[in-house]
């Protein structure tokens, strides 16, 4: 059984004992699914002018990237893109072998009276979100904060849930949700990966 | 960058000379993430959070011991500071029972400066924490090298191939010894310079080329580091007076027009103004000595993350 996926240097199934098991989003659908969610975006937040979009790294980057492609196409506004980098405000650093790599914030825009939209790929324990909310606040007093994710996979550990959801995907404990980029893996689809027991 | 690929994997940071040009790009890499930290308007994050780091100086410090307290607190580490007056250092106590009393008190990482080269290591090897070297001796300073090699990256976009000149007290310099690992290690071409009574014997064979004016060290060099006449640290002096010593190896502006056009000034500072180097120099445009004191702090934020993620059992 090959477990090696097609293409993408950092793809989950690489670091871990994973064997693919379906695919359920190709790049159309993706495509389609993201346009979705801008439109609700734009609904939703009717003063463009004061939204700021912030991708998680990695995954939640290129979501945002593309969500403010769409909303430019759709209202003609262009929406700033921050990046969010939580790795220093994860709860879970001391329990971890060596520490991850740190690749640095950038906000293109004072956090401080903007509505805040956080995309990140998936929402799973929703760990990740509350650094994110806590790195966010300590620059400044936004607005609002909302969220967007292309995938909810359920399992939360906290009391956290998005805004605008692309896809809600039930899984199980033992499977793996992997969303990949053009940008950052070099191919554009959703898959479920099962994590096998070591032989 | 090829720190993509590699982890950290050493409780201690004690010098230069054992880290591989791999392990000083990840340092150095890590290092921009956090400078970012210092422009937020909350410059904190929770990273070691539960944390304590002790600050042990056996030496005067006040830009070293600062730089790391600033970057322990940008953390939320817990730290705490012992100095030679007033402790039981001063009263006494041995090297080792102070290394045991530490150990009791169950640090996460030491912060060690002592005048004698290797205490660092002495302690490293008794202590579950991890230690940084904050100057050992005439031996090495690694934060100090790595906040120079930041700096220079900073301004030229690379290491690999400049022409660095290192001039003053060569002899009586931790800081020249660390430089000049990290340096050749990364691929620049190192030149010392100064007075031969404060240079050290076969010092080329740390791979650096020697230069016995200032002006022949400054032909051509992308990068001028100037260090610290360190009267202390001397038995005697070695040259008649300070005023001589400017006449022939301060750097003034006349000289710096043998460097590069666009080559910086830097000094680890504290500087003496007049004996190695001019005033004007000093403050003028090419100068970053001021930039390599705020990249001090992020230097050490990256040494301090990167080390609290090792244990003493994990160590590979």
């Amino acid at each position: 059984m090959p477990r090696v996926p097609p293409t993408g240097a950092r793809l989950n199934s690489m670091h871990e004992n994973l064997t693919p098991k379906n695919t359920i989003l190709d790049a159309k659908q993706m495509a389609r699914i993201i346009r979705r969610m801008a439109g609700e975006v734009v609904e939703t937040n009717r003063d463009l002018a004061n939204l700021l979009l912030v991708g998680i790294r990695t995954r939640g980057v290129p979501l945002a990237e593309q969500l403010a492609v769409e909303i430019e196409r759709m209202e003609g506004v262009k929406v700033p893109v921050g990046v969010l980098d939580i790795t220093l405000y994860r709860d879970d650093l001391s329990t971890i072998a060596a520490q991850p790599q740190v690749k640095g914030t950038t906000l293109p825009r004072p956090v401080e009276g903007s509505t805040v939209l956080l995309c990140d790929d998936v929402l799973y324990t929703g760990r990740t979100v509350r650094a994110a909310l806590d790195e966010l606040l300590d620059f400044g007093r936004p607005r609002a904060v909302k969220l967007a994710v292309l995938i909810d996979r359920g399992h939360r550990e906290l009391p956290i849930q998005a805004d605008v959801v692309g896809k809600k995907v039930p899984t199980s404990g033992d499977e793996v949700i992997e969303v990949t980029f053009q940008s950052t893996d070099g191919i554009e689809q959703v898959r479920i990966l099962e994590r096998k027991a070591p032989r | 960058m090829t720190s993509e690929t590699i982890r950290w994997t050493r409780k201690d940071l004690l010098g230069i000379a054992e880290l591989s040009p791999a392990e000083i790009g990840l340092l150095l890499d890590t290092a921009e993430s956090f400078s970012e930290i210092g422009e937020r308007p909350i410059k904190k994050v929770p990273t070691l959070r539960g944390k304590t780091v002790i600050n042990l100086f056996f030496e005067a410090s006040t830009r070293t011991r600062s730089s790391f307290e600033i970057a322990e607190k940008r953390l939320s580490a817990d730290n705490i500071n012992f100095s030679t007056s007033g402790s039981a250092l001063e009263k006494g106590e041995s090297l080792i029972d102070t290394a045991l009393n530490l150990q009791a008190m169950a640090p996460d990482l030491v912060v060690i400066r002592h005048g004698s080269p290797g205490v660092p290591h002495m302690l490293a090897r008794r202590l579950q924490a991890g230690v940084i070297n904050a100057g050992d001796g005439a031996h090495e300073h690694p934060t100090q090298a790595l906040l120079d090699a930041f700096t220079i990256r900073r301004h030229k976009g690379r290491l690999a191939g400049l022409r660095v000149a290192i001039l003053g007290d060569i002899e009586h310099s931790r800081v020249v010894r660390s430089n000049i690992h990290l340096l050749t290690k990364m691929g620049a071409t190192v030149v010392v310079g100064g007075a031969r009574t404060l240079m050290p014997t076969a010092v080329e064979k740390l791979g650096v080329e020697v230069a016995y004016s200032l002006e022949d060290a400054l032909r051509g060099a992308d990068v001028v580091m100037m260090l610290r006449i360190q009267l202390e640290r001397q038995g005697k002096m070695s040259f008649p007076s300070a005023k001589e010593y400017f006449r022939l190896f301060g750097l003034t502006r006349e000289r710096l027009k043998l460097a590069q056009d666009d080559a910086i000034v830097m000094h680890p500072g504290p500087m003496n103004r007049g004996v190695e180097i001019a005033s004007d120099v000093a403050d003028g445009s090419r100068s970053v000595i001021l930039e390599q004191v705020t990249h001090g702090v992020s230097v050490r934020m990256a040494v301090l993350y990167l080390l609290s993620g090792v244990t003493a059992s994990e160590e590979s």
